[in-house]
This record gives structure tokens, C-alpha cells and sequence, in this order.
């Protein structure tokens, strides 16, 4: 003990005595960390930032130098929301994601159900063929599929866009309520069943309440992938049912003089899907890999 | 003793759910059998149409000839569409541009993401929002991506990065006009760079903390603690992303519909453009479903290891 | 009434054949526990009884009524789950009378039964809070109480107390003897813990690899085991085994030798055995008596336990690790050389199946009915 106290006494010849060393590192590291990552954040999301700032812009404003000083104006957004053609489009988006997600739920809630809880040896080689259905590219039957919309009156309306929408997410819809329903313990609905729950019963009272913020998640993400399909919305579409990505599309030949208009369209357009998207970052993970990563 | 209790239901509801109202009921596994199936009918039978039938007439109408400009000229041409395409110096040239966009954008996401995942994964102030803001990208509409990045940022006059570089004093870029492809493998690569982040930094999240305090205690610094066990924890996570994005990018088509068109010329056709040209332009449908074989062929053998990966997974 | 029959109950899975050939009694009103080490099927032989796994062959009658086809909730049962298995989304109210709702009684009347079972396990004060709020002890009882106001005929409790901390433990066993003497009701329960099912079964049954190895009550099993397996399993610390040699087989016994070489006659019918058989001699390390004198067996020391009012030896004596249980205060050391032995009575012969040899007088204790333990308000007994 006394050796302690005589070394610090004639510390000063000895090893300097850093004042909290560790704490300094760790507040510096986490200033440059924090440097870093809202420079990279700030620059990733920029464009995004710029076209919504732009819709604020007058169109003059928009094509001038650019510049973060402007004043700003509503007559976008009035001018925009007063097009019949807009909100046509925006309807067209609405209907065909959440109509698609709906059925695609409807559809692949039994099938999670019985593949969940009632495996047989076949369950596992189901799931991965509808995983593989997922992987064909839709250029490769782009042919039939317009041959058979036209033939059948289906190009251009809502219900075949829906159709599409639905089958082209239910292997994914499918995939990520099976992965949340089998998070669900299994002696919950045992106890149900004890209790003199009927299979209908067990879903209403139990599974459902219990695994609706996965069901929520899955629905969110379906929204997401049919709003911002851009391949079978650009071609199965034209004047009746294009939905927002289509409509956009059709200003890609520059006339010049409306960016401000178009960047207000297009934030309407965007926003519920990004603001969708932050909710759900986590839960669609799983949908987006197919359980391969959760 | 509990009397099952019928709870109103919509019709369309049971037909899908066999509903056991009886007193005699199973514990449900002995017609397993006959009851999943009834279940999961819907889904495996639509999927099934939805993938068999257009699977089907996409190689029928290969083996035809038959364009939608010339009707009388109809036949079996065997594989003489195939033969054509080929032959065609665009189908290669597409190949290539298709082989430039997904490769590069790629690299650009995996490498990118792996390295941002590891920034959001610190510790620092506004973290949360941080990432928030790096994930938005892959929300937006790849066509209003596309035109954002055309006319407000790579437009020659009155684009930010123009305006940046004359600030800089540096002559600005015409985007478009001479580095199409890597204009549009940007905007591409910029939409799928969050999901990147977003799948691997979840994946990071499963990382056991014990372990990298047990490296440092051995002596490892960041960069041997990256290579050493961040790594190789991501290594699955990262063949996931890789092989879904080859998948998706395989087909990269709004964004060159509403910037370049596949041109100048072809330069930015990619293999889905090709095919879209032949179809809805050219009307030749022969030969679009003759590349639409060659494409789900493509697709298909980068999902046979997907499909794996994930069986594998399954078994846990 | 509500007994219960199992009649040559087996169960397959693909090709795991998991129960095999069980045929069972239980009394009404008995506490039946279903013990045995893991994998030994007693977790899937109350699930079957309860009608959650369905029997690749065999009856299951309950009251006489065979149940093979009936649905779980219809066999007038109720089960307590090792996880409790509350409903999270509920109210513990709501979770104790799902039942009733669905079965359509109405609000008022399944209030009232939840109140009434709620009383007896003190869980008025709980009755709004969802289970997260519930500590483990609470969560249990809950989980009784949503057993109680179904108003089985037979309970089924599997592994109730493998969650619980040892305290509640010990609390929760006393608590559920006097749910069983104020339910008044027939109870089946699983376990892995030879204590728990020591201390609260009217009847054992020992189980291993999908057989039953025995069927008694506590003492029948402690005093007179079947087999090697059950000698081995029931009792803490496990039971010693030395192998021994017939030396004579008569009607007063059979005089075995030891190893050492001590000759000891043990009160079993041995009849027909040879001088020479190979034998295992069974005895219990509360039943191994020091004796420095005349003990015939002996060994050092290796290691000491000792716990204040009970210390263990553990006695390498030749090829064979000996426990012994002794008094508090023995004033051994390690290391030292003792002499131990025991009362011929309280030895066990098993031949070379590990079947024990039958003994020839019957354990006082080994007799003993339930009410014989138990201050119960039930004159007749069965």
C-alpha cells in the first residue's frame, strides 16, 4: 500500500497521467463515426431530399442554378392534385397494390397455416418451389402473358394488373407469414385446442391477434413491391390503368419547364411507400431473403 | 362440456379453411393429408398456372415463327429463332451490357453495403434517423429514381452534379450522352445499395458481441476483427444478397425505359430491353420468346443455388 | 368418477416407434405421476391421453368411454403445459374463461366461475393484468386456474415445476397436494424429478424408452424395485450396485458372496439359483452403515460432502465408487480407509436381465394408501 502511494506522489516523473484517456477516445470515435455516417446517410439520400425540395420550387426556380435559397410556393401540388389525370393514376396505384396485397393475403394465409402447423413431408418441397416460381424473370414470358391480356381483354385494366401483382407476390407473401407463423409457439394454440377451440377458432382468437404485426409487415411489404413495380405496370398499361409508375414514366421525353411540377407528382407518389418502408425495415427482411436472413 | 361455437364466416373464407365445428374432432393429423391440401390449394394451383402456362406458350412461340407485323407468315421454325438470335450481334452485345450492369452494380452494392453496414452498426448520435434516411432509396419508384437522376442531377446544365463540378472548377459531364451505361448502372446501383444495407445490417445484428470482445482481448484491431469474424459471419448473408440481386437485376428494365431507351444505339440494352424490343416494337415475337428461354434460363441457374441456400436454411 | 384406462397404447413416429405396448390403470381421484428420464416418453403418453397426439394402436378409455376419436376439448380434461402456454393477448380473466367462451356461456356466468377458481388460488388481485406482468410463480397459477373452471374429470400437469426457481418449487409442490385434496379430482403429472414424484404421487409410473418399468406407490418403488432401472432411478443419491456370487439358495434366502469376501444372506426367493451365479447386489447409501469393526466391506475415502445435519462419502472400494450417506458428524477425513455394511433386509438382488429377485417379506410402508399420508375429507377409500 505503501508502494502505491509513494509511486503516485512521484508520478509525475513516472508515466504521465492521461486525464480519462478512455473516455476521450470513445467521445472522439464517436463524433468521427458519427461524421462519417450522416455525411454517407445525407449523401445517399440527397436525391430524394432535392426533388422533394424542388417541388416547392417555382419552375423557374427549378431550372436556375441549383440552390438550397429559394421561396418557397404550393402551386405545384395545387396544380397537380387539380389534374384529373394525376389522381386517376394515384387511384390506379392504390387499388392494384392493396387490391393484389388483399387477395394475395387471402390466398396465402391458409397455405402458411397448414404448412406451419400441419407440415407433412411435403411442405418443405412446396415452399421451395414457390420460392423458384418467384425467380422466373417476367421478360421471359412478357409474350405470353401481353398475347394472353390482349386476347382476353385484360391489357390495360386494373383487374389484370392486380392478377399479376397477386401471383407475382405470393410466393413471397406466402414465405414470410410462414416464417412468422412458425415463431409462434406452438403450445399457444394447444392449449386453445384443449380449451375446445375449433381450427377456425384457433385463427381468429389466437393466431391471428398474435401474429398480426408479422401479417401487418408482410401486407406492408406486398403494398410496397406491387406500388413500385416498374415492368409489368409499363406494359400491360396504357391510358386506363397505368398507375403512378407509368404515369411518371410518361414524362421522360424532356419537355422541359415542369421539373417543379414533376417533382412535386412524384413526392406524392413516393412518400407513403418510403414512410411504408421505414416502418417495416426490419419484419421485411425476412420476405426480402425468404427467411434466408432474419 | 364445449360445444364448438360457429362463428359467422364469409363464404369466400370457407372455402379455403375446412372449418371443424363437430364434437368429434382429430387432433388433426391423421387427415393431415387431405386437409393441407385443401389449404394450400389455392396458392400451389395459381402458382402453378401462373408459372407452367406462360412457361409453356414462351417456348412454343420460340419454336414459331411468327411475328405480329407479318400474319400470314406462320409456321414451325424449330430452332431457327434461336438460330437467329444467336446469330445476332445485338443479342451479345446485350449479354455483355446485361453482364456490365449486373456485375457492377454488384460490386458497388455488396461492397458498399458490407462497409456501411459495418458504420451503422457503431454507436453514434442520430443513428437511427441515420440509417433511416440510407434505407430510402430502395422505396422509391425505379421510374421517378431514374428521372430524378436524369434531369436533376446528371442533367448537363441544370443538374446538382454540373453544378458541383463547375463549382469545382471541373468541366461538367454529359451523363447520358457519354457514360450511358455507367449513368444508368449509378441510378441502379443507388436504388439496390440499401437494400444491401438494410439485409446485411440485420444480418450483423446476429452477431455475438462476446466474440469480437474475446478478438480484442487477443490483440485484433478493426480491421483484423472485419476480416477475421465480421466477415465471415456475413459471408451467408452476403450470398443471399448476390444471388437475390443477380435475380432482380438480371431484368433491370424501367430504368432504361425512361432515361436512355437502350441507346445510344444499344448501349444500354440489356438482355430484358433486347426482348422488349423484339416484342412491343418489333412485333417478332418469335425471336423475344426465343431470348425470353435464354433469359429464364439465365435466371434459373443463379435460383438453383438460391433455392439451395435457402433448403439449407429451412432445415434449421 | 374419472379413471382412466390405457390399453396396449402404442405410438409411432414415421418410424420411431416412441410408446410401445403401455397398458396402464388410474383410480379415480388417484395422483398418478408419469416419471422417468428424458426421451422416455412420458411427455407423449399425457399428450396422447389429453388428445393431442393421436395412438397408432391401442384404447384409451376414459370413464369406460373409449376416446381414440375424440377431440381434446371434448374428453372432459384439462392440461397445464410446462410453459404455461398463456394466451399473451389476453387478460388473465379472459385467459381462465376462454373456454366458457367458447363453449357460449355467458358473461356474466363465466365471471363468476372465474372468480370462484381464482379464489382458491389467490388470484383475485391479478385478474386484469395480461400474463407479461405476471411472475413465473403467477403465470402457474394462472395456468391451474384455467385448468380448474373447465372442471375436468382429470387433470394433466406436464412437468408444472421445471420453470420455477427451487424455493417456489418446493412451495408449488405443497400447494398443488392441497389443490389435489380440495379438488378432490383425479391428476396425472409428468416429471423428470424423482423427488417431485417421490413426494406427491398416490402411484408411480416408471417409465423408459416408451415401456413402463413399474407401476406403485412411492414406498412399493423405494422398498421393492422391479428392476435395476427403477432401483437405479428412484431414491437421491442413486443406489449402489456390486456384483456378487451365489454362494447358496434356499428357502430362508440366498447367501451371497461379496466383494472382500464377506458372506451376506439376503431375504429374497432365490430358488433354483446355482452356487456360482454372477448376481448384482443393490443397496442404498442411506441404508450403508459405518462400522470400522466388522464391516464387511471397505475403502478410502476419495471425497466428502458434507452438509451439516448429512455428509456424503463417496468410498472407492476395489473397481466400484460407493456412496454413502452418513450422520452430520462423522469425523472421517479423506483418504481414510473405512469399514462399512448394512442390514441384509435392505439389500436388493437383481440376476442378469436386472430383474430383482422377489423379496420375502413385504416392507411395512410399502402398503400405504393415500389417505394414509394425507388428512383427506374422503372417508372411503378404494
Amino acid at each position: 500500500m505503501t508502494t502505491a502511494r509513494t509511486h503516485s506522489v512521484s508520478g509525475a516523473s513516472a508515466s504521465p497521467v492521461k486525464r480519462s484517456p478512455l473516455a476521450s477516445t470513445l467521445l472522439n470515435r464517436r463524433l468521427w463515426l458519427g461524421v462519417l455516417g450522416w455525411t454517407l446517410a445525407l449523401m445517399i439520400f440527397f436525391p430524394i431530399f432535392w426533388m422533394v425540395l424542388t417541388g416547392f420550387k417555382t419552375e423557374a426556380d427549378a431550372i436556375a442554378d441549383p440552390s438550397l435559397i429559394f421561396s418557397p410556393t404550393l402551386e405545384n401540388y395545387a396544380e397537380v392534385q387539380s389534374r384529373a389525370g394525376y389522381a386517376k393514376f394515384a387511384f390506379n396505384s392504390v387499388v392494384v397494390a392493396f387490391g393484389s396485397t388483399l387477395l394475395a393475403l387471402l390466398i396465402a394465409i391458409p397455405a402458411a397455416y397448414s404448412m406451419a402447423f400441419l407440415p407433412t413431408k411435403r411442405t418443405k418441397g412446396t415452399l421451395l418451389w414457390m420460392l423458384s416460381t418467384k425467380m422466373l424473370p417476367p421478360v421471359g414470358v412478357l409474350v405470353p402473358i401481353y398475347l394472353l391480356f390482349r386476347d382476353v381483354g385484360l391489357l390495360d385494366t386494373r383487374t389484370g394488373l392486380v392478377i399479376v401483382y397477386t401471383l407475382m407476390n405470393l410466393p413471397i407473401v406466402v414465405w414470410m407469414l410462414y416464417t412468422f407463423f412458425k415463431d409462434m409457439p406452438k403450445d399457444i394454440l394447444e392449449a386453445g385446442r384443449m380449451d375446445g377451440a375449433g381450427t377456425l377458432q384457433e385463427v381468429i382468437y389466437l393466431l391471428l391477434p398474435l401474429t398480426l404485426p408479422g401479417i401487418a409487415s408482410t401486407g406492408l411489404l406486398a403494398v410496397i413491391l406491387s406500388w413500385n413495380e416498374a415492368f409489368w405496370s409499363l406494359n400491360l398499361t396504357s391510358s386506363q390503368a397505368a398507375p403512378l409508375t407509368a404515369y411518371i414514366a410518361s414524362f421522360s421525353s424532356p419537355e422541359g419547364l415542369f421539373w417543379a411540377k414533376l417533382s412535386a407528382a412524384s413526392t406524392m407518389a413516393i412518400a407513403p411507400i418510403i414512410v411504408f418502408g421505414w416502418l417495416t425495415q426490419k419484419q421485411m427482411v425476412r420476405g426480402l431473403t425468404f427467411g434466408a436472413v432474419k | 362440456m364445449s360445444a364448438g361455437r360457429v362463428t359467422p364466416v364469409g363464404s369466400f373464407l370457407a372455402t379455403f379453411m375446412v372449418t371443424d365445428m363437430n364434437k368429434t374432432r382429430t387432433s388433426g393429423r391423421t387427415i393431415g393429408g387431405l386437409r393441407t391440401l385443401s389449404l394450400q390449394a389455392p396458392a400451389v394451383s395459381l402458382l402453378f398456372l401462373w408459372m407452367i402456362v406462360p412457361l409453356a406458350m414462351t417456348v412454343w412461340f420460340s419454336l414459331q415463327r411468327y411475328n405480329l407485323l407479318m400474319p400470314g407468315m406462320t409456321g414451325f421454325a424449330g430452332l431457327e429463332n434461336y438460330e437467329y438470335l444467336f446469330t445476332d450481334p445485338a443479342l451479345w452485345s446485350a449479354m455483355g451490357t446485361t453482364l456490365l450492369m449486373v456485375g457492377w452494380v454488384l460490386v458497388i452494392t455488396v461492397v458498399g453495403g458490407t462497409l456501411l453496414a459495418v458504420l451503422f452498426q457503431q454507436d453514434f448520435m442520430g443513428r437511427g434517423i441515420a440509417r433511416v434516411l440510407a434505407i430510402s432509396p430502395f422505396f422509391v419508384m425505379p421510374t421517378v429514381s431514374a428521372l430524378v437522376w436524369k434531369n436533376m442531377m446528371m442533367h448537363p446544365a441544370n443538374g446538382v452534379l454540373s453544378w458541383v463540378a463547375e463549382s469545382l472548377g471541373l468541366p461538367a459531364v454529359d451523363w447520358f450522352s457519354s457514360l450511358p451505361l455507367t449513368s444508368i448502372i449509378i441510378i441502379v446501383a443507388w436504388q439496390w445499395l440499401p437494400f444491401a444495407l438494410l439485409i446485411l445490417l440485420t444480418a450483423m445484428q446476429s452477431l455475438d458481441e462476446d466474440q469480437v470482445e474475446a478478438a480484442r482481448m487477443d490483440g485484433a484491431g478493426p480491421i483484423a476483427i472485419f476480416f477475421f469474424i465480421t466477415l465471415p459471419h456475413l459471408k451467408r448473408a452476403i450470398s443471399v444478397v448476390i444471388m437475390i440481386e443477380m435475380i432482380f437485376l438480371l431484368t433491370i428494365f424501367a430504368e432504361i425505359f425512361v432515361t436512355t431507351s437502350g441507346g445510344p444505339g444499344l448501349a444500354t440494352t440489356n438482355l430484358a430491353y433486347l426482348i422488349y424490343i423484339r416484342a412491343l416494337l418489333d412485333f417478332d415475337v418469335g425471336m423475344a420468346s426465343a431470348g425470353g428461354v435464354v433469359a429464364i434460363i439465365l435466371a434459373n441457374i443463379v435460383a438453383i443455388f438460391l433455392v439451395r441456400m435457402v433448403a439449407k436454411n429451412l432445415e434449421n | 368418477m374419472a379413471t382412466l384406462q390405457l390399453k396396449q397404447l402404442n405410438k409411432s413416429f414415421d418410424d420411431t416407434h416412441v410408446i410401445k405396448g403401455v397398458d396402464l390403470e388410474v383410480n379415480d381421484r388417484e395422483f398418478v405421476v408419469f416419471v422417468g428420464p428424458s426421451g422416455c416418453g412420458k411427455s407423449t403418453l399425457m399428450r396422447m391421453i389429453a388428445g393431442l397426439e393421436n395412438a397408432t394402436s391401442g384404447d384409451i378409455l376414459i370413464d369406460g368411454a373409449r376416446m381414440n376419436d375424440v377431440g381434446p376439448a371434448d374428453r372432459g380434461l384439462a392440461m397445464v403445459f410446462q410453459s404455461y402456454a398463456l394466451y399473451p393477448h389476453m387478460t388473465v380473466e379472459d385467459n381462465m374463461g376462454f373456454s366458457m367462451r367458447l363453449a357460449g356461456v355467458s358473461k356474466d356466468k363465466r365471471r363468476e366461475k372465474v372468480l370462484e377458481a381464482a379464489k382458491i388460488l389467490q388470484l383475485e388481485p391479478l385478474l386484469d393484468r395480461k400474463p407479461k406482468a405476471l411472475s413465473g410463480g403467477q403465470r402457474q397459477r394462472v395456468a391451474i386456474g384455467r385448468a380448474i373452471v373447465r372442471n375436468p374429470s382429470i387433470f394433466l400437469f406436464d412437468e408444472p415445476l421445471s420453470n420455477l426457481d427451487a424455493a417456489l418449487r418446493v412451495q408449488m409442490r405443497i400447494e398443488l397436494a392441497r389443490l389435489h385434496e380440495e379438488l378432490d379430482a383425479t391428476m396425472i403429472y409428468v416429471t423428470h424429478d424423482q423427488i417431485e414424484a417421490m413426494t406427491m404421487a398416490d402411484k408411480i409410473v416408471v417409465l423408459q424408452g416408451g415401456e413402463i418399468e413399474q407401476v406403485g406407490s412411492p414406498m412399493e418403488l423405494y422398498h421393492h424395485p422391479r428392476n435395476r432401472f427403477v432401483a437405479g432411478f428412484i431414491g437421491s443419491p442413486k443406489m449402489n450396485f456390486l456384483p456378487v456370487e451365489v454362494v447358496e439358495a434356499d428357502a430362508k434366502g440366498v447367501s451371497v458372496k461379496l466383494p472382500g469376501g464377506g458372506i451376506i444372506n439376503v431375504p429374497a426367493k432365490g430358488n433354483g439359483l446355482q452356487p456360482g451365479t454372477a448376481l448384482e447386489l443393490g443397496v442404498r447409501p442411506e441404508h450403508l452403515v459405518l462400522d470400522d469393526t466388522q464391516g464387511p466391506l471397505s475403502g478410502e475415502i476419495q471425497v466428502l460432502e458434507r452438509l451439516g445435519g448429512q455428509t456424503s462419502l463417496y468410498v472407492q472400494m476395489g473397481e466400484t465408487l460407493m456412496t454413502l450417506m452418513a450422520d452430520g458428524d462423522v469425523a472421517h477425513r479423506v483418504r481414510d480407509e473405512v469399514r462399512f455394511g448394512f442390514e441384509p433386509e435392505r439389500a436388493h438382488l437383481f440376476d442378469g436381465e436386472g430383474l430383482a429377485l422377489p423379496s420375502l417379506h413385504q416392507h411395512p410402508l410399502a402398503g400405504l394408501r393415500r389417505q394414509d399420508n394425507r388428512a383427506s375429507s374422503d372417508a372411503v377409500d378404494h
